[in-house]
């Protein structure tokens, strides 16, 4: 699905992702763990090809194609989707409008027929119900006087729309109280097959005992310093990042 | 005003090969319109009504009037269901129009409206107005509406005017009169049709009764080289609203002056305004609400885009008189620029005399914002798109107060047409 080569990223001149290694097949999901600063959310942003980025080597190649050669819209367009740690309010633009719009461009793109107003509706009942998002928010202003949690369930909304094939939650789970958390997580779980992965940041094990993950990575100073499987995020919970970090510096 | 001596005869020689008005006019203001004419310049700069507007490109070109030309067809209108009245070059075209309308309703040309002469020229206010003073002098027609008491008008009015030709003017003259009771809506709609520097000098007065409503839209999409000079003039009487939706599409040099004075207690005013320009348009919108009574509202919110040379000047004025306790009213300009080259002279004014009153006004400038267009574009909607959609948004805001969804469709389909914009 997607490989990330020894990736380097900076903003404003400072390095932010020194090396970055990882490789996601189809099917798995991923969850990326590490301290604050280490540079998760850069690499979601850089991946959804947020311009204030510069990457300075390697390469992303996401489905065959060099990612990184796409803009943001293709790369949405080929299926890859990003789920923010803080969703934009847009005043003025109706969630459901936005949809509509952002579907009939990426089947255009794929060379599909559009979607008619009746089937779009359908969708939406369909879609909105994973999340148990009221009809009514889905047609409001994008995020617009959303709660925290109504921000967050929009976003697993919109995945479920738009269908992707790779997924990046971006601390999805921030903010979230359990039940918010569950339903979130419900969503993405019926979402989930063989032929989509996801990648999850988190900083907390609490999610992943909702969202159980194929591979757990600790993302320290810009690479992936640790991989194992999901005990791995038991551990990094009751041990800290200590332990890792003290085990990065001694070599 | 103190007397300005006579600097140029530029005014003057003006309108010096145009026929004088035929319109029933009272002498006295006709001479007051002459007098103007005759004595003052066109205004610079310096007057600070025109401190962001030069009006050289109009005062160093030549137009003739021209009374003969004729459209083949009406062009693509927003209102389908409407009696539509059919202005050629400031000449009332009879094939084009309406000529029968629902009881209680009458829409005559102007030039031979009987009663027109009760009205015309009582209410706006030319002192200091050259371009009105010059409408006063040559105006050549225009509507003259009466709705009678109690009436409620089924269909709106549609006005259309249509400049067509080389260099032509067209000096109209509007008088819409509602008596108690009544309500309607008149939508003019100002186009022009293989037209190249035409000049539109347009003066509307509306005499409302108590209790009366109306809606005014003014649909401005002229041709990118022409020019257009309006001043819409409104007296509210006690128990009525008035709202007047301005909105400009394209025309090089734009001006628009709209000033109501609320006299009555428990009247509305609602000015809502839209200008999305591009090139090296020049648009500029003044706006005068006096209140002289207490007990009423104002609420007033002009949106502007403005893309590449554009320029946009944005001055409203809300003046609230000794007597005019409990006022509520507010006032808002929000511009967004597209380009670095556009501009926008904005500058809310009020003023209170009254000491228990709620008004607020406010003005912003910026851009479009990129967190938004990165956000929509992650979802795979293109830059282009995501800037409509954010610029609809932005301006949707004022248009919710037209409040009429074919007229939004309508403007809608010209921001396409111009700006690639789908909405």
């Amino acid at each position: 699905m997607i490989q990330i080569k020894n990736l380097h990223a900076s903003i404003n001149g400072k390095e932010i992702l020194k090396g970055l290694n990882l490789t996601v097949n189809a099917g798995e999901v991923h969850a990326i763990m590490g301290p604050n600063g280490a540079g998760k959310s850069t690499l979601a942003s850089v991946l959804a090809g947020k311009e204030d980025y510069e990457i300075t080597s390697g390469e992303v190649i996401f489905e065959g194609k060099n990612l990184l050669d796409l803009s943001i819209e293709d790369r949405a367009k080929e299926g890859l989707f990003l789920a923010f740690q803080y969703p934009v309010e847009i005043p003025g633009v109706s969630n459901v409008n936005f949809l509509r719009t952002a579907l009939n461009e990426i089947k255009e793109y794929r060379k599909e027929e559009p979607i008619s107003a009746k089937d779009f509706l359908a969708l939406v009942r369909e879609k909105s119900k994973i999340v148990e998002l009221d009809a009514k928010l889905a047609s409001r202003a994008v995020n617009e006087g959303f709660s925290g949690g109504e921000k967050k369930r929009n976003e697993i909304f919109q995945m479920a729309m738009l269908d992707p094939k790779l997924a990046i939650l971006d601390e999805t789970d921030s903010g979230l109280d359990i039940d918010a958390l569950r339903i979130v997580a419900h969503g993405v779980n019926t979402l989930k097959s063989d032929k989509n992965a996801t990648i999850m940041i988190t900083h907390y094990q609490r999610l992943l005992d909702y969202i159980i993950p194929d591979f757990v990575h600790v993302l320290y100073d810009g690479k992936i310093v640790k991989t194992g499987p999901k005990e791995l995020a038991l551990e990094l919970e009751e041990k800290g990042y200590d332990w890792i970090k003290e085990g990065v510096e001694s070599i | 005003m103190d007397t300005i001596l006579q600097q140029d005869t530029k005014l003057a020689l003006f309108g010096a090969n145009w026929e004088k008005t035929n319109l029933p006019f009272d002498t006295a203001v006709l001479e007051q319109a002459n007098t103007i004419i005759n004595t003052l310049d066109f205004p610079t700069t310096k007057v600070e009504r025109w401190k962001y507007t030069r009006v050289t490109k109009i005062s160093n070109k030549t137009f003739t009037q021209d009374k003969t030309a004729t459209i083949q067809s009406l062009p693509t209108l927003p209102l389908k269901d409407a009696y539509n009245v059919v202005f050629v070059n400031g000449v009332y075209d009879a094939r084009l129009s309406t000529t029968t309308f629902e009881a209680g309703l009458s829409v005559q040309p102007i030039d031979i409206a009987e009663e027109a002469k009760n009205y015309l020229g009582k209410m706006a206010n030319i002192e200091d107005k050259v371009f009105a003073a010059l409408n006063t002098a040559f105006a050549t027609s225009g509507a003259f509406i009466k709705i009678d008491a109690k009436k409620v008008v089924e269909k709106p009015i549609q006005l259309v005017f249509i400049s067509t030709g080389e260099h032509k003017v067209a000096n109209l003259r509007n008088v819409v009169v509602a008596d108690k009771f009544s309500q309607a809506r008149i939508t003019q709609v100002f186009l022009s049709e293989n037209a190249n520097e035409c000049f539109t000098n347009s003066v509307s007065e509306y005499f409302m009764e108590e209790n009366a409503h109306l809606v005014v839209d003014k649909i401005q999409y002229e041709g990118s080289t022409d020019f257009h000079i309006a001043l819409d003039y409104a007296k509210q009487p006690q128990n009525t609203t008035f709202k007047i939706n301005t909105v400009t599409l394209n025309g090089l040099l734009v001006r628009n002056d709209v000033v109501i004075d609320v006299n009555g207690q428990n009247s509305i005013a609602y000015l809502n305004g839209a200008y999305i320009l591009k090139d090296n348009q020049h648009v500029d919108n003044h706006t005068f609400v006096n209140h002289y009574e207490a007990n009423c509202e104002s609420h007033e919110k002009y949106r502007g885009v403005i893309d590449d040379k554009a320029t946009a000047v944005f001055n409203g004025m809300i003046y609230v008189h000794p007597h005019a306790q409990k006022i509520d009213s507010y006032q808002s300009n929000g511009n967004v620029l597209l380009s670095d080259t556009a501009s926008v002279n904005s500058k809310p004014e009020l003023e209170i005399y009254a000491d228990d009153v709620k008004c607020s006004h406010g003005s912003t400038i910026g851009q479009l914002d990129e967190e938004a267009i990165y956000y929509l574009r992650a979802r795979g909607i293109s830059k282009k798109s995501a800037r409509a959609l954010m610029v609809s948004a932005f301006i949707g805001d004022a248009l919710d107060g037209l409040d009429n969804e074919e007229l939004v469709d309508y403007i809608h389909d010209i921001l396409e047409d111009r700006f690639g914009w789908t909405f």
